[in-house]
């Protein structure tokens, strides 16, 4: 598929020293807010992770617990205060274009079409529009946007946007694609669907996706593991491995395996006396 | 969590509108202002035509508007009318795209260097409070009695609320599609660039339609403070002759000239920042 071919790339650019196993590395990750006139307050406290090349990871946890400050740290938008994070060897202080990130809204820019929007980080990091403009096109045929690249966003329904956005994260073939909440605003029938194509997209793409999300059988149904977090400051409580066998479709999603995944993640919120 | 999604931008349509907007048809019971707006004027000009004489008001003092279409029937039949209009155009266009063009430099500096903006916004606020209409005396006698002291009255007139809105608009950018870019690893002239520029135009057109209106009446009065040509200087000179229907005749030119302008401007609007249909003017 020509989509593998070109995420391939992104391998070839990263330093050779990198190992495959370990192409998100969180060693001690402490984050502290300090705001000027009251006492700090710990958001993240020894998060070690190790995620290898390819894996799809989910981040869990109840509201305010660091789920999505874990992300923007990932991401490169806010500083960490202690330990290491680095991706596919690179220390992470600042945005690195081998990262693509998925909003919780689609975030599309509404004077740009569809196509442009997606082209948004190729035009950024000035790489050649001509290769990535076949891309784009690629990734909008692959989600079921082919046709719609002249309309802008407002033509467009939540959904539509969203898979957009999701193109526009790609399209620069990051090595490792950040995804926060991404389909919270959906309705459940779109969300189901948004899983399902999500699968599909990273299946033909290969990348490393770490996913942020509140709803715990969406992490069940995605993830190769599940990290669970506790309660503010955001500890990792469990990493729970997904053994449900690939591809999935929704039906594993009622199968007892799943519903035991999901049990065994509720169980840490209701320890904690938190309902999500 | 949602609730950036609650909080919306006027400019940022609703994630959920539907595909492929069906544009509704014109109906006249869905909209009866498209007969009641020309039936008010209808009404008014027929009470006005006729019922003037009722109560006895001198044709003198308030023409009926039959004579008023007839003095501006003669003016445009008059070359020197068409002077006139020339150089009222002319000062207001030059001094538009001055203190427009001034504005929107000016507001860039301040909206995007902080030190700029804490040295000159207290200037800026003190110098907004002076009634600009004041100014027109000195002007003309720093500038004469020629087109400069218009040009430069209708560029300080049209600059303040230029200003205000390219500050504004400047500042209106969507923080999560700054935060978007910043991700994708964009400087900050490619942030100013591909987001702030972008939603600030709703808010720069906003000016630009104060802004035309308001330059427009700053040549007018400063024609009227002395000029020897202009729509100002001819709406004096009718005054003089009490000819009064003729005042009218200019009045109405005047008002077509701003509608004129206004639509243009909202014609380029519609073309440039087509996204955004109602942004709230402000500093008007």
């Amino acid at each position: 598929m020509a989509i593998k071919a070109t995420a391939r790339r992104a391998q070839t650019s990263a330093p050779a020293s990198v190992s495959e196993s370990s192409w998100i590395e969180i060693g001690g990750l402490d984050k502290e807010y300090r705001p000027r006139k009251s006492a700090p307050t710990l958001a993240l406290s020894d998060i070690n992770l190790t995620v290898r090349r390819g894996e799809f990871i989910s981040v869990v946890g109840p509201s305010g617990c660091g789920k999505t400050t874990l992300l923007k740290i990932l991401a490169g938008l806010s500083p960490k205060t202690g330990g290491t994070v680095r991706i596919a060897g690179r220390d992470v202080t600042k945005p690195l274009p081998e990262v693509g990130m998925v909003f919780q809204a689609p975030t599309l820019l509404p004077w740009r079409t569809i196509f442009d929007n997606v082209m948004v980080p190729a035009q950024i990091q000035k790489l050649d529009l001509r290769r990535h403009r076949e891309r784009a096109q690629q990734l909008l045929d692959m989600v079921g946007l082919g046709g719609f690249e002249q309309k802008y966003p407002h033509e467009l329904s939540g959904g539509m946007q969203q898979r957009a956005g999701i193109c526009r994260a790609l399209v620069h073939d990051p090595a490792v694609l950040l995804m926060d909440e991404p389909f919270g605003a959906l309705d459940a029938m779109t969300r189901e669907y948004m899983n399902v194509e999500l699968l599909r997209i990273w299946q033909a793409s290969g990348q490393t996706i770490v996913l942020v999300t509140h709803s715990i059988p969406e992490a069940v149904f995605l993830s190769d593991r599940v990290v669970v977090l506790s309660p503010r400051p955001g500890r990792i409580a469990e990493i729970m491995p997904i053994e449900l066998e690939r591809p999935r479709d929704l039906s594993v999603m009622s199968s007892d395996r799943a519903g035991v995944y999901v049990d065994r993640i509720r169980r840490h919120f209701n320890a904690a006396g938190v309902i999500d | 969590m949602a609730t950036t999604n609650l909080v919306r931008k006027p400019s940022q349509p609703p994630a959920s509108s539907a595909v492929g907007s069906v544009r509704r048809r014109l109906d006249l019971r869905e909209k009866p202002q498209l007969w009641l707006v020309p039936a008010v004027f209808v009404v008014v000009v027929l009470g006005w035509e006729y019922g003037i004489a009722l109560i006895g008001v001198d044709e003198y003092v308030l023409p009926r508007p039959s004579q008023v279409v007839d003095s501006l029937w003669r003016q445009l039949g008059d070359d020197q009318f068409w002077g006139h209009l020339w150089v009222t155009s002319q000062e207001a266009l030059v001094g538009f795209v001055i203190g427009v063009g001034a504005a929107l430099l000016l507001g860039t500096f301040i909206s995007q260097i902080r030190i700029v903006e804490a040295t000159l916004m207290p200037y800026i606020v003190a110098f907004q409070t002076v009634p600009k209409v004041a100014l027109a005396p000195l002007f003309v006698v720093w500038f004469g009695f020629g087109l400069t002291s218009k040009v430069v009255m209708a560029a300080v007139i049209s600059f303040f609320p230029m200003l205000v809105n390219v500050i504004e608009g400047l500042r209106a950018a969507d923080a999560d599609r700054i935060q978007m870019l910043t991700v994708f690893g964009a400087s900050r002239s490619q942030i100013f660039r591909m987001v702030r520029l972008p939603s600030a135009l709703p808010f720069i057109f906003a000016g630009l339609d104060i802004g035309i209106v308001f330059a427009i009446l700053g040549a007018v009065v400063g024609e009227f403070i002395g000029a020897k040509e202009g729509l100002g200087y001819l709406l004096l000179q009718t005054n003089y002759n009490f000819d009064i229907a003729g005042m009218f005749a200019v009045l109405v030119v005047l008002s077509v000239m701003g509608l004129a302008a206004h639509f243009v401007i909202r014609l380029v609007q519609k073309r440039v920042a087509f996204w955004a249909e109602d942004t709230k003017v402000i500093g008007a």
